[in-house]
């Protein structure tokens, strides 16, 4: 039986006809059409699908869309300021060539946000942690890693 | 994915009540890290969920010298709280090496446990810690030792119409230190090839050196120039995950050190017979005879690791390190 679930996705509030079986993942790629998610593994181990749910990040591909209900939501979409410009991480990302195919980044740049909102200067060690559930196949994290000490002024 | 029913009953008797009410068909669901992959991997196949997202406070962690966790707490939650850092250390280790920030946000120590996986992280260091779990049905409630609460691999006492509502861990003797060390090929996302959980506590939290530099020294070598200071253990717990069908406490390892003056011969002798009690299999992540040997070296660091961090608290290091 489909139900409606309510939620604030990148600021603005929606309304979506949802089956119980639907993750979060296909709910926002397939009804809402935010194709930045992306789906690796499908199985919460590679992090492509990041999204910030209420701030914390979640592997949307094995979380129930159900459960989204009421709560906030930030997509890799929601990240720019609507005008086209850039976020600084995304910038970072960028000039320090931590992208390379970039199926990876958008649930990249979103854990690096989430790490970066809780703590402004993370150590190497700390980033390493906190990025420890995205696997890139390309970059070997270097770049990453340099990019997210950058944004955080170090 | 398969379709399913979901529901999300709002209070702890609505969801007895439905779990009563569709029995072997609906099946708990509580992050949904463990649930949602196994109905992907077609493992599971329930008719309907349900879901104890909307419950109140069975997300709360209580403090007062002993601790209360409701099943929904968070991994997240428990890597963040300083007073089971400082407690009840044997646990952060392990939530600190579980999945990943996403999986920590969402997963639940009550999932991690009812789920028993022979790998499940919490499991060895909440038989260390000596937790107990309640459980609740329509008709009954009780409170287990979480030693009763596994009896095989994916298979635990919890009834089709039980609820686990919360874990116990009594408070520490004075002078108590905990450590788990997770053995694994990557330093995360990675499933053990074994757990070693060690509680001891110890009858004094400083000690006298006859050598100056004795404070800065690895524990053994603390332990070998005492000043004419013996240090006695008062109470011991060990735990083993990935060695056994379910995971275990190694009784007599723990009886050979319970009471005794503390050395390091007596350790190595206490890791030898964990590895002697332990019955690991041969598997895709390690032989047999490798996780016995493993259990002999790590038994006597989880050891000197609880040690250290009763004489030498401030020193104490997360994410672990093990020297």
């Amino acid at each position: 039986m489909k139900q409606t679930i309510n939620f604030i996705l990148n600021g603005e509030p929606v309304s979506v006809e949802v089956e119980p079986h639907l993750t979060l993942l296909q709910v926002l790629r397939d009804k809402l059409e935010l194709t930045g998610t992306k789906e690796g593994c499908g199985m919460g181990e590679c992090g492509a699908c990041t999204v910030l749910l209420n701030g914390k990040t979640v592997n949307s591909c094995i979380f129930p869309a159900l459960e989204a209900d009421g709560k906030s939501v930030m997509t890799i979409e929601g990240l720019t300021d609507g005008q086209g410009h850039l976020h600084p991480i995304q910038k970072a990302f960028i000039e320090y060539g931590a992208i390379q195919c970039g199926f990876c980044t958008p649930g990249m740049v979103l854990s690096a946000k989430a790490l970066l909102d809780e703590n402004t200067k993370p150590t190497e060690e700390e980033i390493r942690h906190g990025i420890a559930g995205n696997l890139c196949r390309c970059t070997g994290y270097l770049q990453i890693i340099e990019a997210i000490k950058a944004v955080s002024g170090q | 994915m398969k379709k399913f029913e979901y529901l999300k009953p709002h209070t702890l008797d609505e969801a007895l009540i439905l779990l009563d009410q569709y029995g072997g068909r609906a099946r708990l669901i509580a992050g949904g890290t463990d649930v949602i992959v196994m109905i992907k991997q077609k493992e599971i196949s329930p008719d309907v969920l349900i879901s104890l997202q909307e419950i109140p406070d069975l997300d709360r962690i209580n403090y007062n010298g002993s601790l209360s966790m409701g099943p929904m707490v968070t991994h997240r939650a428990i890597e963040k709280s300083e007073i089971i850092r400082k407690n009840f250390s044997a646990l952060t280790d392990a939530v600190d090496v579980l999945g990943s920030v996403q999986i920590r946000n969402v997963a639940t120590i009550g999932g991690n446990i009812s789920t028993a996986a022979p790998s499940a992280d919490t499991a060895a260091p909440l038989l260390a810690l000596g937790a107990r779990v309640k459980l609740k049905s329509m008709k009954t409630e009780r409170t287990i030792p979480i030693e009763q609460f596994f009896t095989g691999p994916g298979e635990t006492v919890l009834q089709k119409d039980d609820i686990l509502t919360e874990i116990i861990i009594p408070k520490p003797l004075p002078n108590t230190g905990s450590a788990y060390w997770k053995h694994q090929r990557r330093g995360a996302l990675d499933l053990p090839i074994l757990g070693v959980a060690v509680l001891l506590s110890l009858d004094k939290a400083t000690v006298t050196c006859s050598d100056l530099l004795c404070t800065a020294s690895p524990i053994s070598t603390v332990l070998h120039s005492l000043e004419g200071d013996e240090v006695f253990c008062k109470e011991v717990r060990i735990a083993l995950g990935v060695a056994a069908p379910t995971p275990m406490r190694a009784i007599d390892a723990e009886k050979l050190l319970r009471s005794k003056k503390i050395s390091d011969e007596l350790l190595e002798e206490v890791a030898e017979t964990a590895a002697k009690e332990a019955q690991p299999r041969d598997s895709i992540r390690g032989e047999a005879w490798y996780r016995r040997d493993m259990i002999k070296v790590l038994v006597k660091r989880m050891a000197m690791k609880s040690i250290e961090r009763v004489l030498k608290p401030e020193e104490t290091v997360f994410p672990v390190r093990l020297w």
